[in-house]
């Protein structure tokens, strides 16, 4: 090894000892016997590296990059004999302040590497920063040797999928966790058994990418408590995870941490999705703190006016230039080492209509970025998932750019089903497409159900308990006197606002529950869950938590033991779906050659009700073969009552020698409302209705 | 960060006490020190009651003694390990590879009965 003559030294600089560097890859990479530091700017006109030890405010050295170790755009130099484990390191760049031009470089400034793989300063999370430091977020060195054995991305197929989109802090950080490391990755992995127990086969996290907790951060108004950036919807580093999230982050050690996560849900069967925010970054507009791109390249990184002033298509400041093709290749670079090196199952990108407009905002046809991840043979097996809106207006919903391979975040799922469970007039023709895996959406175009994220609720909006304890928003605590956060929740507080003890609304709110988590589980696409949704979590109707580090968001596990009646329900309702395959169907029944149908039926059997006054509908789902030539395979049903009264279901005819069996009527209050897979109860033989109570589901199964 | 390094045979089986602080700056030389000591289908056993401090790097040398003893055909225990370092290494996943002991006698026992 150490007889290659490019492990030696060329030049030197106040003893520390260099060569000429390689361009590719960007970042910083152990070589033998040293450190490779790559980083590119079209418009600087010098580059000087800056090493600090560990923590200290003050540069240990700086090194300017000899202008002959530039090649091209990139400066890249290797520096010898660096303790790997000591060192920070940061850039300061050269070049015109000329904000109408769009550069704003300030060679005061100390800037993060965008290709940083750890990122030190905020090791502990919620610990009040040095605001003087001239170098607030720190990249560090990391080996990348991970021990992964057999491990590698699970590949589940898509249909098959059950989300569960939760916070890394949230989850876990409630004393009731009872885990050793609150709050953590660690604290995650702790909990691997409960996912299990739940039935989920995916966790999709809130971002992780390294973000800045104090970003805007503020005495709240109302309580007097810190409001954080506590969500994390805000980059400083795409390639490092946020360190705040580790028990380890003190000891530099979140890489490692966060690796054994991955490998230990994996060992588990659940995949890992990350929530990807690569529409903006921390750096805000023209106000915000100089961190790194806009030091480095403002002009290539951000959307820029023809004033030079940033385009805000993301609400939060600023839009990441994503279709200038230095900005594609660092996006893709970042998804290809998080697949590669951190065995990450899937990205969900955050606003992702933004990843289709061109550097001067307008969406684009063939967006370029979109294209190369849908083709990249690195990413070939992840899920790609887009939140197919911007906050700039474009709504791509049924129509985001897919090559075949991007699923959406289905808002249109969300909306019609809330509407229906409420009692709206109007929505059995919405419901039935939601239920089928929208083809109305996905058919035409051929990209079938799985291209349909279904969710009744996410991060964004009311948690399922809140959509049916409050009509309105109560976001008084946010600090901005309620006006923050969606006004369109289609919410009902079945009878009264907020808490109360009202026996009765209490079990109406219980039953309106499992009637959401019923339709989620048995609608054709891909289910996604909310972390704490199936223990009854509520935000006390707060829409928008993502300033709050306390029980708001945290997920109270106490829930568990008072609400085990709802836990037992979604348990059952996912194990439900994972029995049967009718329920996970790669492809649109009726426009491809599957055999097997949707048969749509009412209050009569054959005969669904489409007028505007209905509020029943009710279907059947069958192979067609069922019940004939050997086939026993079973046959689903499920009846769906949005009227407030109770309303005899016709039931169906069943192939000779099939019996209904009842698996889940939530009329009925626990443990008599669902049964496990496979014991579902039989009904009387001759029994041709069944009768559905009001603002409830029935599941029935026809089997011999 | 000065470490000491102690090598004795008991039971025909390798014993590196070491104590001390494990870091990038001390972990090279423990690292060129305990390596030679693997023997072919041989046990080591690594008493490491005297660490207080382990880094990442320090980690590292244990997974490569451990990876260089497999391709051996041999087994390392790690004994006395303190509970904080014992933690870390859960969390961040390289316990598992080891066969751990609270003292060298509970690790020279299991050893030899593997």
């Amino acid at each position: 090894m150490d007889t290659r003559i490019d492990f030696y030294p060329t030049h030197q600089h106040q003893g520390y000892k260099l060569r000429p560097g390689r361009p590719v890859p960007f970042g910083a990479t152990l070589v033998p016997g040293g450190v490779n530091f790559a980083i590119c700017s079209r418009y600087a006109t010098s580059c000087t590296l800056v090493l600090f030890e560990k923590g200290a405010s003050t540069p240990l050295v700086e090194i300017p990059i000899p202008e002959v170790f530039r090649i091209g755009n990139t400066w890249c130099m290797v520096v010898f004999d660096l303790d790997y484990e000591r060192i920070e390191y940061g850039y300061r760049m050269e070049g015109p302040w000329d904000p109408k031009a769009g550069h704003r470089f300030d060679a005061s400034k100390i800037l993060l590497d965008p290709y940083a793989k750890a990122i030190g300063g905020r090791d502990v999370w919620g610990e009040p920063p040095d605001w003087n430091d001239p170098y607030p977020h720190r990249a560090r060195l990391i080996f990348e040797d991970f021990d992964w054995e057999d491990d590698r991305p699970l590949e589940t197929p898509l249909a098959d999928l059950v989300i569960y989109e939760l916070h890394a802090r949230s989850f876990t950080r409630h004393p009731s966790a009872g885990v050793k490391h609150p709050g953590t990755y660690a604290g995650l992995m702790a909990k691997i058994p409960y996912l299990k127990e739940l039935g989920v086969n995916c966790v999709e996290l809130m971002p992780i990418f390294e973000f800045d907790e104090f970003e805007n951060s503020r005495p709240n108004p109302v309580t007097g408590e810190t409001m954080y950036n506590y969500w994390g919807y805000s980059t400083v580093g795409f390639f490092a995870p946020k360190a705040g999230y580790a028990a380890t982050g003190p000891l530099g050690m979140q890489v490692d941490e966060f690796k054994n996560l991955v490998k230990e849900l994996h060992r588990n069967g659940i995949e890992i999705i990350l929530d990807v925010v690569f529409n903006h970054t921390a750096e805000g507009n023209e106000h915000g703190p100089t961190l790194s791109f806009r030091g480095i390249d403002n002009q290539t990184y951000y959307m820029l006016t023809p004033e030079g002033y940033y385009f805000n298509f993301s609400g939060c400041g600023n839009t990441l230039n994503c279709n200038n093709p230095v900005v594609r290749m660092m996006v893709l670079d970042c998804l290809r080492y998080w697949a590669a090196e951190y065995h990450i199952d899937g990205f969900r990108f955050d606003l992702a209509a933004i990843l289709g407009r061109d550097p001067w905002g307008a969406p684009m046809p063939n967006p370029p970025l979109l294209e190369s991840l849908a083709f990249d043979p690195i990413l070939a097996k992840c899920k790609l998932i887009a939140e197919a809106w911007d906050a700039g207006g474009l709504y791509q919903v049924g129509s985001f750019p897919a090559y075949g391979r991007w699923a959406e975040w289905n808002g249109k799922y969300r909306d019609d089903i809330r509407r229906f469970l409420k009692g709206d007039e109007g929505m059995i023709p919405a419901l039935a497409q939601r239920l089928q895996g929208s083809p109305d959406l996905y058919g035409w175009n051929r990209r079938g159900p799985t291209a349909s994220i279904n969710f009744i609720t996410c991060h964004d909006g009311f948690t399922l308990y809140d959509l049916f304890a409050y009509n309105y928003k109560h976001n008084e605590v946010n600090g901005e006197q309620n006006r923050d956060g969606g006004d369109d929740n289609h919410s009902w507080n079945c009878g009264a606002e907020g808490e109360t003890d009202n026996s009765e609304v209490h079990a109406l709110r219980q039953r309106m529950i499992k009637n959401a988590l019923a339709i989620l589980l048995m609608s054709h696409g891909v289910p996604m869950i909310l972390m704490g949704d199936e223990a009854g979590r509520t935000q006390r109707g707060n829409n928008n938590t993502y300033c709050h580090d306390n029980d708001l968001n945290w997920f109270d596990w106490s829930l568990l033991e008072r609400n085990t009646g709802l836990f037992h329900f979604a348990r059952q309702m996912i194990a439900f779906r994972k029995t049967h395959p009718l329920l996970r169907a790669r492809e649109h029944l009726g426009i491809s050659a599957v055999q097997a149908d949707f048969i749509w039926h009412g209050v009569h059997a054959w005969n669904a009700d489409w007028s505007p006054g209905s509020r029943t509908v009710a279907f059947m789902l069958r192979e067609r073969q069922a019940g004939q030539g050997g086939n026993t395979n079973p046959v689903l049903y499920m009846a769906l009552n949005a009227y407030w009264d109770a309303l005899p279901f016709q039931l169906p005819e069943l192939p000779i020698n099939y019996r209904w069996h009842l698996f889940a009527n939530t009329a009925l209050s626990s443990p008599h409302d669902i049964y496990e897979p496979g014991h579902e109860i039989p009904l009387e033989p001759y029994q041709d209705s069944f009768l559905v109570g009001g603002r409830a589901v029935v599941v029935l199964v026809g089997r011999p | 960060m000065a470490i000491q390094v102690e090598v004795s045979t008991r039971n025909e089986i390798t014993v590196v006490t070491v104590a001390g602080e494990i870091d990038g700056g001390s972990a090279p030389g423990l690292q060129s020190q305990v390596l030679p000591l693997l023997q072919q289908n041989g046990a080591l056993v690594l008493d490491l009651a005297g660490v207080t401090y382990m880094s990442s790097a320090g980690l590292r040398v244990l997974l490569l003694l451990y990876r260089q003893a497999v391709a051996r055909n041999g087994r390392v225990a790690l004994a006395g390990v303190a509970e904080t370092i014992k933690d870390t290494m859960a969390v961040t996943g390289f316990l598992k590879f080891f066969t751990v002991a609270g003292t060298v006698d509970q690790a020279l026992t299991t050893l030899q009965q593997a």
